[in-house]
């Protein structure tokens, strides 16, 4: 089911939690919206659910306006960030309670009920404990009744908010394997919220990257990761390090001194370069150079954090290969391989990079 | 797909309430079962009791006969209390801050008050110093008077709001934990210092509410000190039992007007329960929740 | 440095954890005495009494007829008055917890009247509001509707004294429902009718059962409240606790004692089977009431 947002606002009271924005998400596609608390992105996946009505706009479900139906009517998949499993209900009577609530008309019997929702057990991997209560499980096994039993109504789209939030790290890193396997082979439509950077990136076909009730950027994993549209993407996503420059004449200058990188127009903006992708290979007299303050052994790199000026200049953190030797007072001349410039926050306007250029 | 919603107008009711009309519907019926069994009740007390003007309300409050009931029912009060609140806090001490086996049991045996009633109360001191007992006889041959007299009446009075107290703390003060005063006695804090600044102001508005709810309870008290006080006017009626003689005499406007003043009294209470749980309502939060 | 490890010992039996904080002793010793002297030597008093009756003569006087019936028009009216209560008491919980209007606050504190409210008070207040001439009781006396010194009237006040139980006890409880089960449960297609007879009203069920039972143990030990409106008619509107105080001054004490103590086992089994009900639902549901 395709699920299409067209200029979707939302207001509580005076605060607006989005503003106007507009998204398409394609059938059978597995899309994290991801973003720091307070973006919206929780707000947004309770539109789509129809727990929130928009102030706004509208939502989409294939052609069908959804603003139409209640959220009982909608079959949507939600399954809640604390799970919200009925705890008086066993596992199975949680999974079958979607089913055992339909119109009389369209609703199966209650031996296919009990079929089905154990035929869902066996599917989240948790055959046998149908006759357990909610609080006889551990948190990951929470997780996956919660999602046999958004499961079973047989949704049109599946909704996740924060969906391994509570969750141990090492439950985490299980249950999201799963999950993607689970999408893979169901095939629903799929969107989760989360926080986690890592978690979306890993998981989803698309990220939609949200800021301050605005979506930032949607793109694939690689694209929000390589071109960041803006400078929030940029400093939200990966390791980033940000200085302040200034250019003219085609040439980007840092405090007066060339970096041996070329850009149009002219002004103040900001450049914006991941630690690790920098090369030590710079003309005399141009690049970025700055003595060394302190490093420390990060996996297979070692960081280094260089103070670019006499005594307060800025300081950067540069990735440079473990073998390599360095020790506090050293020079380092280096200059960003992969770069982007932004407008100074003031006139951050558009969110669009200046000029993108690959040296 | 069915389009009956289509039918639902303009709003889409909200997933986690009910419809306007259900919502008023549930308000209603609520308001009216409060209104016939708390409201009309409490406002009839007033009526009755002014029914022959403020004066007669006057006569009835300021005879003498009433004014010896609230001596009494003020004496006892001023004894049953804090015994109580010595034992509640001693109670809830023990129980909150220390693990020991038969905790559960003892907690039960300080709910137990709440379940016997109060006729019942008043009757096991009848038992137990009546004529029948094993030291009635020797009591009454030195002249201890503790059945119809004062004495009965206070122990009959401590019996019934024993519980109140400690049943405020406990909860509150397991919520708190051992942290505070730990921390406290590794400051080089004795056991009575920690008490006094740290264990007493965490639990002031729970105590100081345990304390409310027994004071009503120990002025309003029927039942038990009904059995044991043997009605003598002037001498052992407190005031719910004055209320009683005069309502038995016809005398109902000055039954009404001595009534009048209780309710006014489960007012106060009801009043300054109210203010410390808007407050103190964290505080307290423990306390709500038994 | 030259003492050795201590060997391992076998668990000792030890009355309390050991810990640092201080005052255990005398705090235990305050309670231990005050509740032995004040609330379980008296109340053993209508143990031995009851021993020393011997079981023949106890059962006479506990199965004599007009207790039997005082026993059952106590038992039974407390019983409707807690249905009525466990109804109106959850509905009034709701409103208060679920709608936001004027005045909450006094309809809430107004709950606690009857805690606060002496019950002697309440008795003539009822009394005069129900009896034929009063002001409700004049509204149904055409209906040919008797309330006061009638089973009704015993009926009405055991409510009056029994509400707050049950609003205090599930009023809690419905706060901390989480809302997202609501949600959840109307993501999958229940209506607000089911969400609520389904999802919500089960989840509070230990709570409810809470309620009631402790209404009922009030309503089944109530005097004060009771006598004035009742009428006090035997084998019609004569309550158990009355009976006992009529006991007590005709000073036949046995039969005081033999009724007093059918109340307490009963009321006993009932305090047992609260504590069950709890002790089950916080196994299973990982919640207390």
């Amino acid at each position: 089911m395709d699920v299409t947002l067209r200029k979707i606002a939302k207001e509580f009271g005076s605060t607006a939690a989005l503003h106007e924005l507009s998204l398409d998400i394609r059938s059978g596609e597995l899309i994290a919206l991801l973003g720091p608390s307070g973006s919206g992105k929780t707000t947004l996946l309770r539109l789509i659910a129809g727990l929130e009505t928009p102030s706004a706009g509208t939502v989409m479900f294939g052609e069908e306006d959804a603003a139409r139906r209640p959220v009982q009517d909608r079959r949507v998949g939600f399954v809640f960030q604390h799970y919200a499993l009925f705890r008086h209900m066993t596992v199975l009577e949680n999974v079958s309670f979607g089913l055992s609530v339909r119109p009389r008309a369209s609703r199966p019997t209650a031996s296919e009920t009990r079929r089905r929702a154990l035929e869902l057990l066996d599917f989240v991997q948790l055959p046998g404990l149908g006759g357990r209560y909610p609080a006889q499980l551990s948190g990951g096994q929470r997780q996956r009744v919660a999602l046999a039993r958004a499961l079973a109504i047989e949704p049109r789209v599946l909704l996740l908010d924060e969906p391994f939030g509570a969750l141990d790290a090492q439950v985490r890193r299980d249950l999201r394997r799963w999950l993607r396997e689970v999408h893979d082979r169901t095939g629903h439509t799929t969107i989760f919220v989360t926080h986690d950077q890592e978690e979306a990136m890993e998981l989803a076909d698309r990220v939609v990257v949200m800021s301050q009730g605005r979506i930032e950027q949607v793109g694939t994993p690689d694209e929000i990761h390589d071109a960041p549209a803006s400078a929030f993407v940029h400093g939200f996503i990966g390791e980033s390090v940000k200085l302040p420059v200034e250019i003219g004449q085609g040439i980007i200058r840092h405090a007066g001194r060339p970096l041996g990188l070329r850009a149009h127009g002219r002004g103040a903006s900001t450049l914006y370069f991941r630690p690790h992708e920098i090369s030590r290979i710079v003309s005399p007299g141009e690049g970025l150079s700055g003595t060394v303050v302190s490093y420390r052994r990060v996996g297979g790199l070692r960081r280094v954090e260089l103070a670019l000026g006499p005594d307060d200049g800025e300081r950067v953190e540069i990735d440079i290969p473990a073998g390599e030797q360095v020790s506090t007072g050293d020079t380092i001349t280096f200059r960003p391989t992969n770069w982007r410039l932004y407008p100074e926050p003031a006139a951050d306007e558009g969110h669009r990079p200046l000029e993108v250029k690959y040296a | 797909m069915p389009s009956d919603t289509l039918a639902l107008g303009a709003g889409i009711p909200a997933p986690t309430t009910e419809a306007p009309w259900a919502r008023r519907a549930l308000m209603l019926a609520a308001f009216g079962f409060l209104a016939l069994f708390l409201a009309l009740p409490l406002a009839s007390v007033f009526t009755e009791a002014f029914r022959q003007g403020p004066a007669a309300w006057l006569a009835a409050l300021t005879e003498p006969d009433a004014l010896a009931a609230m001596r009494l029912t003020l004496t006892v009060t001023a004894i049953a209390v804090p015994a109580n609140v010595v034992f509640g806090v001693a109670a809830a001490w023990a129980i909150a801050k220390f693990e020991f086996r038969g905790k559960a049991l003892l907690i039960s045996l300080i709910d137990l008050p709440f379940s016997v009633s109060p006729v019942i109360s008043g009757l096991v001191y009848v038992l137990l110093f009546g004529s029948g007992s094993l030291i009635g006889p020797w009591l009454a041959h030195h002249g201890v008077e503790i059945l119809f007299a004062v004495p009965g009446i206070v122990l009959a009075t401590i019996f019934v709001t024993f519980p109140f107290v400690a049943r405020e703390l406990i909860p509150l003060m397991q919520d708190q934990g051992t942290t505070e005063e730990e921390a406290a006695l590794s400051l080089g804090a004795s056991g009575w210092q920690t008490f006094r600044r740290v264990t007493l102001p965490n639990i002031r508005w729970g105590l100081l509410y345990g304390v409310l709810l027994c004071t009503a309870r120990a002025m309003g008290e029927f039942g038990a000190v009904s059995v044991v006080s043997g009605h003598i006017r002037g001498e052992t009626n407190t005031m719910p039992l004055h209320v009683e003689i005069l309502y038995n005499e016809y005398n109902f406007v000055a039954a009404f007007a001595v009534a009048s003043l209780l309710a006014c009294l489960a007012l106060v209470t009801l009043t300054v329960k109210t203010l410390l749980e808007i407050r103190y309502g964290a505080a307290l939060a423990a306390t709500r929740k038994h | 440095m030259g003492t050795p490890a201590p060997a391992v010992r076998a668990p000792v039996w030890r009355f309390r954890k050991p810990g640092i904080i201080p005052g255990f002793r005398l705090a235990m010793t305050v309670t231990l005495v005050w509740l032995v002297v004040m609330i379980l030597v008296p109340l053993s008093g209508i143990f031995f009494q009851s021993a020393s009756l011997g079981w023949e003569k106890f059962a006479a006087l506990a199965m004599d007829r007009r207790t039997l019936a005082a026993l059952g028009i106590s038992f039974s009216s407390a019983f409707i008055a807690a249905l009525v209560n466990l109804v109106f008491g959850t509905l009034v919980a709701w409103v208060l917890v679920r709608y936001r209007f004027p005045g909450r606050r006094v309809v809430d504190a107004l709950v606690d009247l009857p805690f606060a409210l002496p019950t002697a008070v309440a008795g003539i207040a009822l009394t005069a509001l129900y009896a034929p001439n009063g002001w409700v009781g004049g509204l149904l006396e055409p209906l040919g509707i008797r309330i006061s010194y009638t089973q009704a009237g015993i009926v009405l006040a055991l409510i009056f004294v029994g509400l707050p139980f049950v609003v205090r006890t599930v009023q809690p409880v419905m706060e901390e429902i989480d809302k997202e089960v609501e949600e959840a449960s109307a993501t999958l297609g229940a209506g607000r009718f089911q969400t609520v007879a389904r999802v919500l009203l089960p989840s509070l069920t230990p709570a409810l059962l809470t309620g009631f039972a402790l209404a009922l143990a009030r309503g089944v030990g109530e005097y004060g409240s009771v006598i004035f409106i009742a009428g006090n008619i035997p084998y019609a509107s004569e309550i158990a606790p009355l009976l006992i105080v009529i006991r007590l001054e005709e000073f036949n004490y046995p039969a005081a004692t033999a009724i007093a103590a059918m109340m307490l086992a009963i009321s006993f089994s009932m305090l047992l089977l609260i504590n069950w009900v709890q002790a089950r639902s916080r196994k299973r549901y990982g919640h207390a009431v």
